[in-house]
């Protein structure tokens, strides 16, 4: 039996073409051990869920630069449930205005992170929130 | 039994997870394997390999909606990217290549990282196609990189392999260490509309003529003489020559072409038996395979972690070989 191994899906929602910090963030946690999935932008929250699924990923990481996520994130969480995946964990990376926190954290995003975040943070949550 | 009988309903997240558990290669995965066996058999599995830049993922993605719209064919793809060795991670970005997929429920497609594995990679790509296979799939697609012996013991599985090169990687020397070549039935140019592609394509024809001589040709008094090579080995059945297929997949230029040579491989194998062969060559390595691992648990499990050190111990001092310590274990197993 090999060992298990912690399966992250970054995505890339929306119309911006920046995916700097996603592919920062992707590379960060395979350095960390993890076996990365990247989607590449443009992505539909659609596209998100269904690559979520034939992945059967335990964690989607996504990137929003537009200032779509109140829209994007509770549609993709929408779509988890729908497909039996209410288990995986949503974190955003992006620009996120403060008054956005809260709510998207009580949607069930696990974690939040703007521009200077560490990559240590970031993986260190990632590791909690699938481990428990 | 619930979950084999979900996968063979078309329950895609039952699918999704039973995949998990056949790549981790869990007491859950293997009871199901069991049980879907009787299920298998019925998928044409194609493997697409070459080097890191050829169009790997593009090329899939192309055959897949050829397959998808002109033969109205279920399609699972199975994309091998490599484990980093030091830390075991990996980024899997074939899906990035592959959009035009997405939102079509016949298509199914599934990352996979080569997790550094002892030879295990094979096993558990071949394990997942079957997966697929009893879920009704008929088009298996595996995409490797192809860079050493354990891509092509992957792309040994398929009944049909294509090796993707394109223009401007490398000489036709490097074609030679390569060595992939020789396990391509199809070899696929991607990239065509570049230049040196001509240049590509004498290269590769001049390795399939050192490889497969149908007939030379002498220069004899000035004008050429043909001559029908001498057979190589006995069989009735004709022997496949490697086709080479020009395409330009980010324009889905040559797919269709490239679907019919990979039709006329299948009608060749089936005719010619060689089919048959190679379900016989795989499904018995994968018998060997299971029966050594079984073998050795059952052996773990007779004899004492004391037993085995000792008797280490005792090679170690020379007062035994390994081949009789072996031999003594064994007897003191069977008691």
């Amino acid at each position: 039996m090999t060992e298990k191994k912690i399966r992250v899906l970054v995505a890339k929602p929306g119309l911006d073409g920046h995916d700097r910090g996603a592919k920062v963030v992707a590379r960060a946690l395979r350095d960390a051990g993890m076996e990365v999935i990247y989607t590449g932008l443009r992505q539909t929250p659609e596209m998100i869920a269904e690559a979520a699924l034939q992945e059967d990923v335990d964690v989607v990481g996504l990137s929003i630069l537009s200032g779509a996520h109140m829209a994007l994130t509770p549609r993709l969480l929408e779509l988890l449930k729908i497909n039996g995946q209410s288990h995986v964990k949503v974190f955003i990376g992006g620009i996120i205005p403060d008054e956005d926190l809260h709510r998207l954290k009580e949607m069930g995003v696990t974690g939040v992170y703007g521009p200077g975040a560490s990559t240590e943070d970031i993986i260190r949550d990632v590791k909690q929130s699938v481990e428990g | 039994m619930t979950h084999s009988h979900a996968v063979l309903n078309g329950d895609r997240l039952a699918l999704t997870r039973l995949l998990t558990q056949v790549e981790n290669d869990t007491p859950e995965g293997r009871a199901a394997l069991i049980e879907l066996f009787s299920h298998t058999g019925h998928a044409h599995l194609i493997g697409v390999t070459g080097s890191p830049g050829t169009g790997k993922s593009s090329l899939v993605n192309q055959l897949a909606l050829y397959y998808r719209k002109t033969e109205n064919k279920r399609v699972a793809v199975i994309a091998v990217d490599p484990s980093s060795p030091f830390t075991g991670g990996a980024v899997l970005g074939d899906r990035v290549r592959m959009r035009d997929l997405a939102g079509d429920t016949g298509v199914f497609i599934r990352s996979m990282a080569t997790r550094g594995s002892l030879g295990g990679l094979a096993q558990s790509t071949a394990n997942m196609a079957q997966v697929f296979d009893a879920a009704g799939f008929e088009v298996i697609i595996i995409e490797t990189v192809g860079a050493g012996q354990s891509e092509v013991d992957v792309a040994r599985l398929a009944h049909t392999t294509l090796v993707v090169e394109a223009p401007g990687l490398g000489d036709d020397i490097q074609a030679i260490k390569a060595g992939i070549l020789e396990i391509a039935d199809i070899l696929v140019i991607n990239k065509a509309d570049r230049p040196g592609v001509e240049n590509t394509e004498k290269a590769l024809k001049n390795m399939l003529d050192l490889a497969h001589p149908a007939e030379r040709i002498f220069q004899h008094h000035g004008s050429a003489m043909r001559m029908t090579a001498p057979v190589r080995e006995v069989s009735s059945a004709p022997m496949w020559i490697p086709t080479i297929q020009r395409t330009v997949a980010t324009e889905g230029k040559g797919i269709p072409e490239l679907g019919q040579a990979i039709a006329r491989h299948v009608e060749h194998l089936t005719q010619s038996g060689v089919w048959d062969d190679r379900e016989r060559a795989r499904l018995e390595v994968e018998l060997d395979a299971l029966i050594r691992e079984e073998l050795v648990t059952r052996f773990r499990q007779d004899v004492s972690e004391e037993q085995y050190t000792s008797m280490l111990g005792k090679i170690l001092h020379r007062e035994l070989s390994p081949g009789e310590a072996v031999k003594l274990l064994l007897n003191s197993r069977i008691k």
